[in-house]
């Protein structure tokens, strides 16, 4: 069925030991960890770490470390639907060091295609092993769209991915939409969406969906949520486009580092430029910090070295709804489609500005010829 | 000396309110299409200098929004005044859902537009056709409203901005709401290139002092308009 299979660590192969789901007792995550050689300081680490990316009061240090120590581990299920694996890349890079080995190896990926050493039969007995085992208590966590124009044109072991997902999460607890492809149909679902890339949120009803933006999202973001998920037992507070708040509350905009170069009026005119030297506001550049919603200014990637805008890049707002439609990215307006190439809205609108202006002139001659009479006040009779 | 005598009576047709509100509009649409074509296209021209010194396009961007809550509270005031006011300037007479509405839009396309008759058109406040233009441009007020403010929200923590928080995820996002608000932006443009030019077209024809009565609220009306206007019944007949 898939052919991509990575064996991380020897850990997997004992992840996938389907003997370990008539266990009676499920091995907490604390136990986990400390079976695998970290100690209880960078434990201690990892959850102060991630309340403090959560947002939580002090007190919410002690709630995840009594929830990591006494709860069992979470069932998640974790599928690859029209993507390109950039999530899963993204989380295996978290930046806390054991963000990645505990969340990633031992919340327990019960089913993951890129990462578990299965295949066939076992990885499928695997998956319907959780489905069966935990009912109403596993996760199903989605890197990828689902094509609806026709569903074969995403299968696995034989079966659309619709079908698989509808499946899965009848009886899940909730679902997490990894990135914009899940999220909101991503390059796949941009003009002219030739499969019907459809997101999570439009495919299934009636389960929580919690859609964790971006392309890929932060690595920290993501075990973030998993973190809440685990140790509140309840989804986090959502904005209107179900992004978790913690994380998605505020615009790259009002969080750069660059800010008072814009609102100095002071802006990057080209990249090679000497605003672009002096690290001016690249808005000019076509970036979409205004209207993108993430924490990129405020976590930073690759254990908060940078983000794009610190670098130099604009922001090309990866975490938002059709933003490869809202391109070109180095242009602050995108181009309005169904004219051509790189029309923007202000070309469109002096072009009718000036249609109008010549209308409006023509009219003006043709009224001091047809309306003669009124103009001169001569009786309509024309007597 | 040219001169002609026709009877003419004096018509109060726009009322106080009404005129404040045109003025304060026309005003709050200039600065906002003005600040806002800055927002949209940020001239270059400062360099080499450091942030801390200058904060102009935060000004602009100040301007554009106290236009824009002055611009907002002067629509509702004359959304009130669509229920409150003389008979020309209720509500009745921007929706066209009267058979004798669409027949003076159409009257109105053949006088004044393609000129090709030449009767005159009676109406005394607004013609049918001008009327339902300005009925559209109400809807584009109040689309600009929703996704301007709908930006808003983003930025502010106060209760008006964040009524209009649920149009940004109708539309998917920030993204489209600012493409959407700023092509509107063209809409007002080509507006009030029209509107000023429809002006002077009917005073110019007319002669019916419309350019004034939006200072002064008086329009001449000739008798036998004024006629039809009281008795409708027998304008029918003829
Ligand atoms: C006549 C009405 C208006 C016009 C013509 C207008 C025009 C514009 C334009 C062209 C932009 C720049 C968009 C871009 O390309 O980035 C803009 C930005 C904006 N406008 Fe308006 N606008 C109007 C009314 C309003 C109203 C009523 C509000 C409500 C608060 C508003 C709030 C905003 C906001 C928040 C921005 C984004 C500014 C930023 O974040 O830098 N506008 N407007």
């Amino acid at each position: 069925m898939n052919c991509k299979i990575m064996c991380i660590n020897s850990s997997f192969s004992e992840l996938i030991n389907t003997d370990r789901f008539m266990e009676n007792n499920q091995p907490t995550f604390y136990e986990e960890t400390r079976k695998d050689g970290i100690s209880r300081k960078d434990f201690l680490k990892f959850c102060t770490t991630m309340a403090a990316f959560l947002g939580l009061e002090a007190s919410g240090v002690g709630q995840i470390v009594k929830a990591l120590q006494t709860k069992p581990r979470l069932p998640v299920i974790w599928f690859h639907f029209q993507e390109c694996t950039c999530c899963s890349e993204s989380f295996i890079r978290a930046s806390h060091p054991i963000v990645a080995n505990i969340v990633l190896d031992k919340i327990s990926l019960d089913y993951q295609e890129t990462l578990m050493a299965a295949s066939g039969v076992q990885a499928e007995e695997a998956y319907k092993t959780v489905m069966a085992k935990f009912p109403g208590e596993y996760i199903v966590m989605v890197e990828g769209s689902i094509p609806t124009e026709n569903e074969a044109y995403c299968c696995i072991g034989g079966r659309s991915a619709k079908a698989i997902l509808e499946e899965a999460v009848a009886n899940c607890k909730a679902v997490v939409a990894w990135g914009n492809c899940a999220s909101a149909g991503c390059v796949q679902a941009a003009h002219p969406n030739p499969t019907g890339a459809k997101p999570v949120h439009k495919v299934i009803s009636g389960k929580p969906v919690i859609n964790v933006q971006g392309c890929p999202p932060i690595a920290d973001v993501m075990a973030g949520v998993v973190v809440h998920l685990l140790t509140f037992d309840r989804i986090p507070q959502l904005d209107e486009l179900n992004r978790p708040k913690a994380f998605y509350s505020r615009r790259v905009h009002d969080t750069c580092y660059r800010r008072a170069n814009f609102d100095a009026g002071l802006f990057v005119e080209s990249f090679d430029d000497e605003g672009a030297k002096r690290g001016y506001c690249l808005y000019k550049m076509g970036c979409k910090g205004p209207v993108t919603y993430n924490s990129c200014g405020i976590i930073k990637w690759n254990d908060g070295v940078s983000y794009p805008i610190q670098s130099g890049h604009p922001c090309i707002g990866c975490s938002e709804e059709g933003f490869w439609d809202n391109g070109p990215f180095y242009q602050h307006l995108p181009d309005v489609k169904g004219f051509g190439i790189e029309v923007t809205a202000d070309k469109i609108g002096l072009g009718l500005g000036i249609a109008t202006a010549v209308g409006v002139a023509g009219h003006a001659v043709v009224t001091n010829i047809r309306k003669h009479r009124e103009i001169e006040n001569t009786p309509e009779s024309g007597s | 000396m040219k001169s002609r005598s026709i009877p003419l009576r004096e018509v109060y047709v726009w009322e106080m309110p009404v005129r404040i509100y045109h003025w304060i509009n026309a005003l709050c649409i200039t600065s906002l299409c003005i600040t806002g074509f800055v927002i949209g296209n940020p001239p270059a021209f400062m360099r080499g200098t450091e942030a801390y010194y200058n904060y102009w396009f935060g000004t602009v961007r100040f301007i554009h929004f106290v236009s824009a809550f002055l611009f907002f509270f002067n629509f509702v005031f004359r959304t009130y005044w669509g229920f409150a006011g003389n008979e020309f300037s209720r509500w009745y007479n921007f929706i066209p859902y009267k058979r004798s509405q669409w027949k003076e839009i159409f009257d109105v396309i053949k006088v004044d537009i393609l000129q090709v008759t030449h009767n005159k058109i009676d109406s005394i406040g607004h013609n049918s056709l001008a009327a339902f233009i300005y009925f559209i441009t109400f809807l584009i007020f109040l689309l600009q409203c929703l996704t301007g403010f709908g930006m808003y929200s983003a930025m502010s923590s106060s209760f008006l901005p964040k009524m209009f928080a649920w149009f940004v995820p109708l539309m998917g996002g920030d993204m489209a709401v600012r493409q959407l608000h700023h092509v509107l932006m063209w809409g007002f443009i080509l507006f009030a290139m029209v509107h000023i030019y429809l002006v002077f077209y009917h005073d110019y024809i007319e002669r019916r002092g419309i350019t004034s009565s939006m200072i002064g609220g008086w329009k001449f009306i000739e008798e036998d308009v004024i006629d039809r206007h009281d008795n409708p019944e027998d304008s029918t007949k003829n």
